[in-house]
Formats: C-alpha cells, sequence, structure tokens
C-alpha cells in the first residue's frame, strides 16, 4: 500500500529560486493551521460549518481586494495561478463578439495555452526588444485591429523581472486588458488599469493551490467554462484562500524594505554575473522586479549549472531547453534574443541573508570556471 | 565553406564547435554549421552578438535541417 510521507523539515538556506514558489510566509502557516479546523465546511451551506467557512472566505477576498485596491466582490479564488490567466483571459473574450488576442511575446505560458487552446487567425503577439520590454504603442496598435476581442499584458516578466508599461497602453474603447500579475503581486505597486488580473499565492509566500482572479465590476466577462458566471465557485480552498491572504498583507506590509534589501543584492549578484567572461545579464536594469536577475553563460548547458549550483547547496532555475522536459529553449528568452542555453533564474527570499548572497556569487564564479574547463575552450 | 555537421548534439555543443572551428577560418570568410537542437536558432545569433562576429543567416541543408551562416570578423 502507498503511504505519504513527510521527510523532516528542510531548511530554505541557499533557496534561490521564490519566483517559482517562495517559501510558506509564518503569517500564512499560523492563519492555514488555524483555518484548517474552521474552514473545512462548503461556505455555499446555509449550516453553521457552512457559514464558518463562508465567514472565513470573505474575510480571504477582503484582505485580497484591499490589497489590490478593488473591492472584494471583484476578488475570486481559483485552484492555481495558471487556472486564474485561463479563466480572467478566455472569460474576457468569451464576453465578446470577436475572439482575437494581442498579447506580449513574452508572457507566461499560461497565456500562450490560453491564446492557443482559443485558436484564433486574429490573435497576435507583439514583439519585444532586447530587455523583454514590449512597446506600449505598438501593442496598442495591433489591439485596433479588426477581431479583436482582449489585450493581454504581464505587469512583469516572470523569467527576466522586466516591469511592463502596462498603464501606458491606450487601448481602443471595448476592448478589455487582461494582465497576469503573478511575478509582480507582492514585490512593486502593480498597473491600475485592466479589466481583469490574476495572481497566485505561492510567489509569494502563501500555500500553493491558490490563485487569485480579480475582474472589475465594470468589465464585461462571463465564465468560459462550465458552471456559472461569477467569482464564486472557482474551486477554492477556503483554509488556503485565508492563509495566502494573510501572507500578502505581511508581505505588502514589509514590500519597500524587502525591496530595498533584494535590490542590493541583486546588484551584487549582477555584478558578479557580469564579471564572467562570455556571460550576459539579461533583463532591464533598472525597471525591474527587486527579488530577481537572470543570465546566461556561453558554452555551458542549464543543466549543469544547475546541478552544480545545487551540490554546491543552492537552488536556482534555468530556462535553458535541456532543464526542461521540452527541447524549445524559453520563449522568453528567444523573443529577447538572448541566449538561451548556459542560463540561471535567481530569485531571493524575503530573508535571503548578504552573506548567503557572497557564497552564492563564490559558487556561482567558481562552477563557470570548473564547468568551461571541461569543454576545452 | 567549411561545414560543421552538428546533428543530434544537445545545446550548448553546436555553439561549442562553432568557437573551436573560428580559428581556422580567416577573418571575413564564412562558417556554417548544420544543427537540428532548436536552440541553435537562437543561440548561434546570440554567440555572434556577444564574440563580435557577424551572423550572416539561416539556410537549409540537403537534408532539409537548418545551416546557419557565421562570418568570422575578429
Amino acid at each position: 500500500m502507498a503511504r505519504t510521507r513527510l521527510n523532516a523539515v528542510s531548511t530554505t538556506r541557499g533557496y534561490l529560486d521564490t519566483a517559482s514558489a517562495e517559501p510558506l510566509h509564518p503569517a500564512a502557516r499560523d492563519t492555514l493551521l488555524a483555518a484548517l479546523d474552521r474552514g473545512w465546511g462548503d461556505p455555499r451551506r446555509l449550516h453553521r460549518a457552512g457559514r464558518d467557512a463562508r465567514a472565513l472566505l470573505d474575510n480571504a477576498r477582503a484582505v485580497v481586494a484591499e490589497a489590490l485596491g478593488v473591492h472584494p466582490d471583484e476578488i475570486g479564488f481559483t485552484a492555481s495561478g495558471t487556472d486564474a490567466v485561463h479563466r480572467g483571459l478566455l472569460g474576457l473574450v468569451a464576453a465578446r463578439s470577436a475572439d482575437g488576442i494581442v498579447h506580449s511575446a513574452v508572457e507566461h505560458s499560461a497565456v500562450l495555452h490560453a491564446a492557443a487552446w482559443h485558436d484564433s487567425p486574429a490573435h497576435v503577439a507583439v514583439p519585444v526588444d532586447a530587455d523583454a520590454r514590449v512597446d506600449a504603442d505598438a501593442m496598442a496598435a495591433a489591439a485596433r485591429r479588426p477581431g479583436v476581442a482582449a489585450v493581454a499584458l504581464q505587469a512583469a516578466n516572470q523569467e527576466v523581472g522586466t516591469l511592463q508599461p502596462v498603464d501606458e497602453l491606450d487601448l481602443p474603447d471595448g476592448v478589455p486588458l487582461f494582465v497576469d500579475a503573478a511575478a509582480a503581486v507582492g514585490r512593486v505597486a502593480l498597473p491600475q488599469r485592466w479589466s481583469a488580473l490574476s495572481a497566485s499565492a505561492h510567489k509569494w509566500g502563501g500555500p500553493s493551490g491558490v490563485g487569485v482572479l480579480a475582474v472589475r465590476r465594470s468589465a464585461r466577462w462571463t465564465t468560459p467554462f462550465p458552471g456559472d458566471d461569477g467569482l464564486e465557485q472557482l474551486g477554492e480552498s477556503v483554509p488556503a484562500a485565508l492563509a495566502a491572504a494573510a501572507a500578502l498583507q505581511a508581505v505588502l506590509a514589509e514590500r519597500d524594505a524587502t525591496a530595498v534589501r533584494q535590490r542590493q543584492q541583486v546588484d551584487r549578484i549582477r555584478a558578479a554575473a557580469s564579471a564572467l567572461p562570455d556571460t550576459e545579464v539579461v533583463g532591464d536594469p533598472v525597471d525591474r522586479l527587486p527579488h530577481l536577475v537572470t543570465f546566461s553563460c556561453l558554452y555551458i548547458s542549464g543543466d549543469e549549472l544547475v546541478s552544480a549550483l545545487d551540490r554546491r547547496g543552492f537552488a536556482v532555475a534555468s530556462g535553458s531547453a535541456c532543464t526542461s522536459s521540452s527541447l524549445e529553449p524559453s520563449h522568453v528568452l528567444a523573443a529577447m534574443g538572448a541566449l538561451t542555453h548556459g542560463n540561471v533564474r535567481v530569485s531571493l527570499r524575503r530573508d535571503t541573508t548578504d552573506e548567503e548572497v557572497a557564497e552564492f556569487c563564490t559558487a556561482l564564479t567558481e562552477v563557470v570556471a570548473e564547468i568551461r574547463a571541461g569543454v576545452g575552450l | 565553406m567549411i561545414e560543421l555537421d552538428c546533428r543530434g548534439l544537445p545545446c550548448p555543443r553546436p555553439v561549442i564547435e562553432l568557437a573551436k572551428a573560428l580559428p581556422s577560418v580567416a577573418i571575413g570568410e564564412e562558417l556554417s554549421v548544420v544543427a537540428d537542437d532548436p536552440a541553435a536558432r537562437h543561440d548561434v545569433a546570440a554567440w555572434c552578438r556577444m564574440r563580435g562576429q557577424e551572423y550572416v543567416g539561416e539556410e537549409s541543408a540537403a537534408d532539409g535541417l537548418p545551416r546557419y551562416v557565421v562570418r568570422r570578423l575578429s
């Protein structure tokens, strides 16, 4: 018989992949444990257990709404960030008679998959510059083409950290904007001009399995999947949603102080990577997420770098094809014209220390030299 | 023109072979690499940019696989 197993508690020291998943924030952990005993009921039932769960869910919506600057009835919780993207974007399209989606070439795969699933000859992928930033005028021009139902633009890029000019988009009347804010929530101030916005709790220290979908009251949105319209019953876990809300509140309270510290730490990693031969740091050096830095090293495979750093106690991500299940390299790096092999994305925890960063820089320099020595160049 | 056969080699091998072969080509001459690894399409051009060489473009080899052409500038 298969048994569930839990290993001993692991340390997060050396974990530098928070853009994939941030370790659970202590505020989320405390809330989750308390809410598991009180929020297990079905919040749509009128009995005591249902009312208890309803109270927790309403609380979670209120907290997340305040954090995002919207009304509680504009917030829904989904089963994942990907699910929130699919429902948010395709729901805007479903409410329109046209079906084209204009999106940047560097959107998260959840956006690209949604567009591919809802295939249309009117879709447009708008190219980006070498920093992965889309041109706001080019995107607005694409939105004026016939057959466009909606525009999708991320708040910040998930692989290289570049902020996108979302609030500068001058879209035609009636074309709604979907913003994937998963990489940006809890890190930077969010764009304001959108019809629907999505986020993912485990990117800010909430539990995994919680997506947030915000849809403005003024937006025309209808569920693209089987089920009733509205932001209820999107597959939420009430305890996890409340824990996600608690983490978001805690993260936002310390956001600016965290960002200042992380920017300094990222600058140190950028300097160390830039000092390596044949290495290119990619993404905007200034208008970017505070906690994330990406670079590519010539003549090294991404999986060699990730494995070598892992052996030294550092966990990082890579957009190189050789590290993923696909043979195709990162579509973000490709769209930027950046080197796709030897790629590493480092993303800091809220409690990453300066000492840890210094050790990482040393390890990186040594690992790159060791691997290159074996190449014979 | 020297043509490097990198069929079946994963990234970053095509770029490594290109870098190793570059000194055998005179400045101003062309060098090409045939590779089926999809990363090569992006990485040969990126290598040229980072190493100060010219990326001439993509052609088709006799078997239909892409051949990436580079000109040595330095």
